[in-house]
């Protein structure tokens, strides 16, 4: 069923009587010619560019939960491509152009809002590296405007401009930059595959993968054996619970980063405001609520929710920012568990197992990174080659010295 | 959170800082093979459930610290000093 305002209006004349469920709920049959295991964001656009871009739709979508389930629906929906090094540049670049075109493509609406991104700096040297930073983002084809204190103060009028610690010097925006519904890119994905023939297998996980002679011949779930000569890992946050069960051991180590929302407010926060020196950021859902972030909790964890000194931590970060959201009344806090790599970069590539493909290592950038993520891994697991946008994103990186680490911080997991 | 530090008895969690997998302690020879020292720099075991990591007492004693905890449930099980420990 192709969705519609015309259809919305009809529907809504008779009833609303004549809505399908938006997918099959199919049993999983005993062979596809590939598998993917993880029904979250990017596994789904991975079934979706497969079927759309390289006509494989003997596949099947392996979600252990709901789709949607993980971290897909547990993130804070920025979108944006403002990143500086060759590799994450290009791809983000490529991500972003697919997320302007996404809703006419999959024919479903995941709000997304171009509202304008604000990276705010406070010293002489951010200044630099943040037109440093905006002049690659230009480059690579995309936009950037560096402003200054008063061009800052005239699209952010509620800021603190009298803080001495971190004085507001200017920002970076990128006008492109934005937000979107988070579940909505699931579902959208969800649809659009199932409408192509790709069975999206629900309550279903994974529980072995099976190799013979090195090469990969199908997985075991809690649904049964299921052959396919391809199988991809696309399961960020559980990343090295999966791949152990191909004998694999990732340069990975999990995190969790909470988040927040505030009650509903009237439109207050017209942008995405960041705010890298106090480790928080801030957006304003549609509903009204204010979702914010800030740094993860900075010791491997599991448990999808976080401790009480980064909450303290990012309210102090916030009421600096911007002290007239003070009044506003928390609603709810959550966790994500984040793939943390030891360059802060994700990985999309082939595994040392034939057959057997990984995406993983989101960090903490995962959302935006769907829709190239997901073109970019059904093109390795269609051609057997990367992608070139992707082409840097290597699992042997490590090995070879070839990292892409965006803020330079060194091999230590949970500084990214 | 709190961790017992052996030495200065049970303190909140902002006391220490975290880095990481208590693999670090296994540093390979300075000669080892390049393999080894991708491994041991990167590669992560990563598992929920039980682990040992480091962690150092910043704001008290500053000794390192092996910690053995659930990474599901946040429990600490042990604190033990690194020095003089069984690496």
């Amino acid at each position: 069923m192709r969705y519609s305002g015309f259809r919305v209006i009809t529907q809504g004349l008779f009833g609303n009587a004549g809505w399908k469920p938006a997918w099959r709920d199919p049993a999983p049959k005993a062979e596809y010619d590939a598998v993917i295991i993880g029904g979250g964001g990017h596994g789904l656009a991975t079934a979706y560019y497969l079927a759309k871009n390289h006509g494989l739709t003997n596949i099947a979508v392996l979600e252990k939960g709901y789709l949607g389930s993980g971290n897909i629906g547990r993130n804070t929906t920025i979108v944006r491509a403002n990143y500086f090094l060759p590799g994450n540049s290009e791809f983000y670049s490529h991500s972003l152009k697919l997320w302007e075109g996404l809703e006419a493509d999959l024919n479903y609406n995941v709000m997304h809002s171009q509202r304008g991104l604000i990276n705010l700096f406070h010293s002489d040297g951010q200044r630099d590296a943040f037109a440093r930073r905006g002049n690659a983002m230009l480059n690579q084809g995309d936009d950037a405007v560096l402003l200054d204190r008063e061009g800052v103060r005239e699209l952010l009028p509620y800021l603190d401009y009298e803080n001495t610690r971190f004085p507001i010097y200017g920002g970076l925006l990128h006008p492109r930059g934005g937000t979107a519904r988070h579940d909505a890119v699931a579902w959208g994905y969800a649809r659009a595959a199932d409408q192509r023939g790709v069975d999206l297998i629900q309550n279903c996980e994974v529980t072995g993968i099976d190799i013979v002679d090195g090469r990969v011949t199908g997985v075991q779930t809690t649904r049964g054996a299921i052959r396919a000569k391809k199988v991809g890992m696309v399961a960020a946050g559980r990343s090295g619970q999966v791949a152990a069960m191909a004998g694999l051991r990732l340069p990975i180590e999990s995190h969790v980063l909470q988040a927040f929302v505030t009650e509903g407010l009237k439109p207050v926060i017209d942008h995405v405001i960041s705010f890298g020196m106090g480790h928080f950021y801030i957006s304003q859902s549609d509903k009204g609520g204010l979702v914010f972030g800030g740094d993860l909790d900075f010791y491997a964890s599991y448990a999808a929710r976080g401790n009480l000194p980064m909450v303290e931590h990012v309210m102090e970060a916030g009421m600096t920012l911007m002290p007239m959201i003070g009044r506003a009344r928390v609603l709810r806090s959550w966790g994500g568990i984040m793939d943390m790599t030891p360059d802060g970069s994700p990985i999309i590539d082939k595994t040392p197992i034939e057959g057997l493909f990984l995406d993983a290592g989101w960090n903490y950038g995962g959302f935006k990174a769907v829709p190239a993520s997901g073109y970019s891994m059904a093109h390795l697991m269609a051609t057997g080659e990367s992608h070139p946008v992707a082409a840097k994103f290597g699992l042997n990186r490590f090995a070879t010295g070839h990292l892409l680490d965006e803020e330079g911080t060194g091999s230590q997991h949970n500084l990214h | 959170m709190r961790l017992t530090c052996p030495l200065c008895g049970p303190r909140d969690r902002r006391e220490f800082y975290y880095y990481g997998a208590a693999e670090y302690l296994n540093r390979p020879a300075p000669d080892a093979a390049p393999e080894a020292w991708d491994d041991h720099l990167h590669n992560r075991d990563n598992p929920a459930g039980l682990v040992q990591d480091l962690w150092y007492h910043e704001q008290g004693c500053c000794s390192w610290l092996k910690v053995t905890r659930n990474t599901v449930t946040h429990e600490i099980v042990t604190v033990e000093p690194v020095a003089g420990g069984a690496a």
